[in-house]
């Protein structure tokens, strides 16, 4: 801002300002995160998949840095394809989490990642373990991170509740990022949204268009060009 | 800018009463008006703290807060058209969702601007006194866009050879008996003309559209496609903007026209982005 164009980009670090969103609801989660990537002000993906596969049980959400999360993913993903092949059984989310929070913790001071672990298994259901930025994990039945998650503490106060069914907790993720979305302008683009019960995992995509507008917005029937 | 007389009520006080007074009032005597590049004649005196009291001559914009981004102008058949955004932002908040970012100066001149919104309402109080002078004046003459963009330019670099820059960047538009005029005046002082002109994101963004495709003689609707695709680029690739717009049109013919606001048609329906990692999964 400020002079004329953008700045000097090769400096400015890729970071996913975003906003996501995961709750439990009953028989299992749902994880929900906008699609924009930027670096300073410019968009450098508007159909980003912050929603990242750990294993086939448990995915991750993704905030902050790009890369630093990207490498925490991989290096994760590789971790749990050897426990599993040892074990011969599925993670648990737990675990998983705490395979997160371990690289979290122990390289604190390089970066810059806060992640949201969340799956089904087994031995304890629908779990959601948020991990912060210096390494905390908690383990919570909703959570949300991200720069966008700020404008909507209050919506999420007065609507969460437990054991919603799927339909109930779909729409109020989705309603999450969708508010989230009118106001922050580090998040944006789509909704994306993956649920995961013991009968798997499904993924639904809401592109950008057909997103409702929000207050100050202008209704679809009035697009042109 | 000479002293003048204000619209405003001499009951406000020191700076604003004006020589029409036949009797100065001690009031007056103490602190007679004093203009400056930094304090319009218009109420501003009694409003504002005398800046020596506070040992320090900047009480401006030191770092923007709420802001515009981009605006972009081209030229076409009938004029020129301006198109931009309404929102104005508070760091990454989108705060303001119905912000116009277009001054009609007079029925042949519009200004844009990005940057620090607070200042361009600054800008805009200079103009409609500028205005308002040739209005009394009577005499049907109004200032071409070309002594707009002149005295913004100077307004402009003066402020930044003081230190105490106004956070903006301009665009002047119009029509002037000899010819379409747009411009762009920058926070420091920059200034140019052009047969298309941007700022903000729009610079990297449409500008190569408009060296591509406009043309001093395209037709209205070729300008407004123009516009409609530029605008719809920097909205994929700004994130300090929204699908809210207007275009401003100044046209030899009607003058100057502010459309409604509108929202584009855009797209994320795409294959590719509804399942990005679908043949590489556990990528992002």
């Amino acid at each position: 801002m400020g002079q004329d164009g953008p700045g000097d980009l090769t400096m400015v670090p890729v970071s996913m300002g975003t906003t996501i969103v995961a709750t439990t609801f009953n028989g299992g989660v749902i994880l929900a995160a906008d699609s924009r990537t930027s670096s300073g002000a410019y968009i450098g993906n508007r159909a980003t998949d912050k929603i990242t596969p750990l294993c086939d049980n448990v995915y991750c959400l993704r905030s902050g840095s790009a890369a630093d999360t990207q490498a925490i993913a991989g290096y994760v993903q590789h971790f749990i394809a050897q426990h599993q092949a040892e074990e011969n059984d599925r993670i648990s989310v737990k675990t998983a989490a705490t395979l997160v929070r371990t690289l979290a913790y122990n390289n604190k001071d390089n970066l810059s990642a806060g992640l949201i672990v969340a799956g089904w298994d087994k031995h304890g259901g629908e779990q959601i373990y948020s991990i912060n930025l210096g390494g905390t994990m908690t383990q919570v039945p909703f959570t949300m991170s991200g720069s966008g998650s700020t404008y909507i503490y209050g919506y999420a106060d007065k609507n969460w509740r437990p054991n919603m069914t799927q339909e109930e907790a779909h729409d109020f993720v989705q309603r999450c990022i969708r508010y989230a979305i009118a106001w922050d302008a580090s998040s944006g683009g789509c909704i994306r949204t993956v649920t995961i019960t013991k009968d798997g995992v499904k993924r639904v995509f809401i592109p950008g268009e057909e997103i409702p507008p929000c207050f100050g917005e202008l209704p679809r029937e009035a697009r042109v060009g | 800018m000479l002293p003048r007389p204000t619209t405003h009520s001499k009951a406000l006080g020191p700076g604003v009463a004006g020589p029409e007074l036949a009797v100065a009032t001690s009031a007056v005597l103490d602190r007679p008006p004093q203009p400056g590049a930094h304090l319009p004649l218009s109420g501003a005196a009694p409003c504002a703290v005398d800046p020596a009291s506070l040992h320090d001559p900047r009480q401006h914009t030191k770092y923007p807060m709420v802001t515009g981004t981009s605006v972009m102008a081209i030229k076409y058949k009938d004029g020129v058209m301006l198109g931009c955004d309404m929102l104005a932002a508070y760091g990454s908040t989108k705060r303001y969702k119905t912000t116009q970012r277009m001054y009609r100066v007079n029925s042949k001149c519009v200004v844009a601007a990005g940057g620090e919104i607070s200042d361009f309402q600054h800008i805009c109080t200079l103009l409609d006194e500028l205005t308002t002078d040739d209005f009394r004046t009577d005499d049907g003459i109004e200032l071409t866009p070309q002594e707009v963009y002149a005295y913004l330019c100077r307004v402009l670099y003066n402020r930044r050879n003081k230190f105490d820059p106004l956070w903006n960047s301009l665009v002047v538009g119009g029509v002037a008996p000899d010819g379409s005029f747009l411009g762009m005046v920058g926070m420091i002082g920059t200034h140019y003309t052009d047969n298309h002109v941007t700022t903000g994101f729009a610079n990297q963004l449409a500008r190569p559209l408009f060296r591509e495709r406009q043309k001093d003689d395209m037709s209205e609707e070729e300008a407004l496609q123009l516009m409609y695709d530029a605008l719809k680029v920097c909205y994929y690739r700004d994130k300090q903007s929204i699908n809210k717009f207007q275009i401003a049109k100044v046209t030899h013919a009607a003058g100057v026209s502010i459309s409604e606001p509108f929202a584009l048609d855009v797209r994320w329906d795409y294959k590719k982005f509804a399942e990005p990692t679908k043949w590489a999964v556990g990528a992002w």
